[in-house]
């Protein structure tokens, strides 16, 4: 399985041909397994130290289920993950808690990720004493800190969550993931559920965290602009299976893959000008079921480049492009930005040409 | 005569803890075939002015005043029976949420019928026809074989796209679109955008298009109204809006978007948050968080009124137009440097 090569210095998480099937059973007593959802179907990348990698794709398309296996919320089918040079994939609870203290999680939800229930000081302590870190009197000064340390005012220690606005929320959320030191943050959507104005807040208030703390980020939204602003390098996701890795710039630059090549120009731009001279790819179809993919490459009921005989045959492997840039397409775009009737054209090619030879 | 005029609307809902002041005079007319954006956060009163003008408010604590002339006649404050003459008939309404707005016992196909029948004296096998005839309009695979499932054997996607087939199934003259991509993905929001140009193209209705989204704003909009707390703080033709910009709020939600034509170190965040619509800010709405407040936004309240350029762009603002040029022309150095 190829790997993105890391562009250079310390690999701190390695994630090899992981797999995760959910079973659908049937039958109360017995159950049986009468089919699979292949969540996740093979992913691999390395992230290193000190750098964010963007994972986005359309909603079924796994990326939450990766960002849970990587934390070991979920136990992974099969594949490795290594955290630090040291395999996670199988260990105990027991032996896990330790690494835990190393990876934390941001969730996407402020309304629904916070114990209504708990005071804020509560919240964001808890992770110190599930780890025993320091007595009740460092607890406290610790998250007087945190609170200073995300933009919240550090006398709000006994509030409730139902007392802040959902950015607030968002920086209990982020306070919360600091505590320990960790040394990777997953967020999974943390900005999707705020308002424009609020989100640049929280995004702006995570860059300034990964400078000040060194921290290593795995990004997951949905919105490329987003993921755009704050990644170093993307994976685009498609169906359980990564289909696209480069870095920031290439991957806008120059896509190569055609699914990739349609996000973005499905993304709407806040320029009206620029927006009525382009021409968006539109995709037909919805994403298929997880359940019963399609075969060989999953994106080719919906790719405007495919080509019979081949695409639904044969699976591509992700094929280097240089600096690190991977995508699995036969038929890469060559060029970006590129129109929708040119992306057509340009994949029928081939098999044209196929078919003058035979005749 | 305009399709739809808004005069000086007003609409309170009295609460426990006081007159929450919603829409606080907005005015705004559509013509036949127009689309008209309204874009702001959440809170701003951009849903409550589309729930009013269609009289869909709760009566028990809702205060109304202004006008609302439907093709030069009034209906705000008409009878509810009047009011359901036009509504999914002359004038219909896409909801943000396809998974609560459809109804989950019945029929999608039962329920388009039930749109027709409502306003039409039409049998019922010429009502399925035509639900089917716009089930296939707006792109629903095998519209024959569908049109008996249910709302829960679709998917988001394909549910908006039953909302739009519902709202469009009378041909009405407006439609009210509030938030109908926010719920959707990418490439699905791109195929809803593009099937209702299409369909405006084809029908000729006008378009109230509201969303929080700029991108979406500058694809779809002719006009746009920049709502802020309860106000309209800036309204103008979207190209002149994009391009000259002239409130402070408006480059506030421009700077704080992440973009893909143009690469910005850092996003301008606007700081702290909207104000209570309870206890709205004395003076200008936006003055606990202008970077350029001065002391008469403090207690005077700025009128909307047209710009220095073009007295058709109105804006809301105390700062002189010397400023308002040159922080405008700033941020359109910075974000669409790199666009050209």
């Amino acid at each position: 399985m190829a790997t993105a090569p890391a562009a250079g210095g310390n690999e701190l998480l390695v994630v090899e041909d992981v797999k995760k099937y959910f079973p659908i059973t049937r039958g109360i007593i017995f159950q049986k397994t009468v089919a699979q959802v292949q969540a996740v179907d093979g992913v691999s990348f390395t992230l290193n130290q000190g750098e964010t990698l963007g994972i986005v794709g359309e909603s079924g398309c796994g990326k939450s289920t990766l960002a849970r296996c990587i934390v070991r919320l979920l136990d992974t089918t099969a594949g490795r993950i290594t955290f630090e040079g040291r395999d996670i994939t199988k260990l105990s609870r027991a032996s896990m808690r330790p690494v835990r203290r190393q990876m934390t999680m941001i969730f996407q939800d402020p309304y629904a990720s916070l114990n209504p229930r708990k005071r804020v000081g509560f919240i964001i302590g808890e992770p110190l004493e599930v780890h025993k870190l320091g007595t009740p009197a460092e607890v406290k000064t610790r998250v007087q800190e945190l609170l200073e340390v995300v933009g919240l005012n550090p006398e709000h220690y006994n509030r409730f969550p139902h007392e802040f606005s959902g950015g607030q929320r968002q920086r209990i959320g982020v306070a919360r993931a600091l505590a320990v030191n960790p040394k990777l943050i997953v967020c999974d959507e943390p900005v999707s559920a705020l308002d424009v104005s609020v989100q640049a807040q929280i995004l702006n208030l995570l860059k300034d965290l990964q400078d000040e703390f060194d921290l290593t980020f795995i990004f997951i939204a949905h919105d490329l602009n987003v993921v755009r602003h704050i990644s170093d390098r993307v994976m685009v996701m498609y169906l359980g299976k990564a289909v696209e890795i480069a870095s920031r710039e290439q991957l806008y630059k120059e896509p190569k893959h055609p699914y990739t090549g349609a996000l973005l120009s499905a993304v709407p731009i806040a320029n009206p000008e620029l927006g009525r001279k382009r021409s968006p790819i539109v995709l037909e179809g919805d994403v298929p079921s997880p359940v019963n993919p399609p075969s060989a490459c999953r994106f080719h009921p919906r790719c405007p480049r495919f080509v019979e005989g081949h695409c639904d045959v044969e699976e591509p492997a992700l094929f280097p492009f240089g600096g690190g840039h991977v995508a699995a397409c036969h038929y890469p775009l060559e060029r970006w930005p590129m129109e929708a009737n040119e992306m057509r054209r340009g994949a029928k090619a081939p098999e044209q040409a196929e078919q003058a030879l035979q005749t | 005569m305009a399709l739809l005029e808004v005069k000086d609307l007003r609409t309170a809902f009295k609460t426990e803890d006081g007159v929450v002041q919603a829409v606080d005079g907005v005015s705004f007319s559509i013509e036949k075939g127009e689309t008209l954006g309204i874009v702001g956060e959440s809170g701003c009163g951009k849903s409550v002015t589309c729930l009013t003008i269609m009289g869909l408010n709760p009566k028990r604590n809702t205060v109304s005043s202004g006008q609302v002339l439907w093709k030069g006649k009034e209906i705000l404050g008409s009878k509810p029976r009047d009011l359901r003459a036009i509504r999914g008939d002359e004038m219909s309404m896409i909801f943000q949420d396809p998974m609560t707005s459809l109804n989950p016992v019945h029929s999608i196909g039962k329920q388009l019928v039930e749109a027709v029948q409502l306003h039409r004296d039409v049998t019922t096998r010429v009502a399925r026809a035509r639900a089917l005839e716009l089930l296939k309009a707006v792109g629903i695979p095998k519209a024959e074989n569908r049109i008996d499932d249910y709302p829960h054997q679709f998917s988001g996607g394909m549910r908006q796209r039953v909302m739009i087939a519902m709202a469009l199934v009378n041909d009405p003259d407006l439609l009210i679109a509030d938030e109908p991509t926010t719920a959707l993905d990418v490439t699905t929001q791109a195929q809803i955008l593009n099937l209702m140009k299409r369909l405006q193209q084809e029908f000729g209705s006008a378009i109230l298009m509201i969303t929080h989204d700029l991108g979406v704003i500058a694809e779809t909009a002719d006009d746009v109204l920049v709502m802020y707390a309860a106000k309209v703080v800036e309204q103008a033709n979207v190209d002149d809006l994009f391009r000259r910009p002239q409130h402070p709020y408006t480059w506030g939600l421009m700077g704080s978007l992440p973009r893909l034509d143009a690469d910005v170190e850092r996003l301008t965040q606007i700081p702290g948050q909207p104000p209570s619509l309870l206890r709205p800010p004395a003076g200008c709405r936006f003055n606990p968080r202008c970077p350029y407040v001065m002391d008469v936004c403090k207690t005077t309240e700025p009128k909307l009124e047209g710009a220095g350029h073009d007295p058709s762009h109105l804006q809301a603002c105390h700062l002189d137009q010397e400023t308002k040029d040159r922080e405008a022309a700033k941020l359109l150095a910075a974000t669409m440097a790199e666009a050209g």
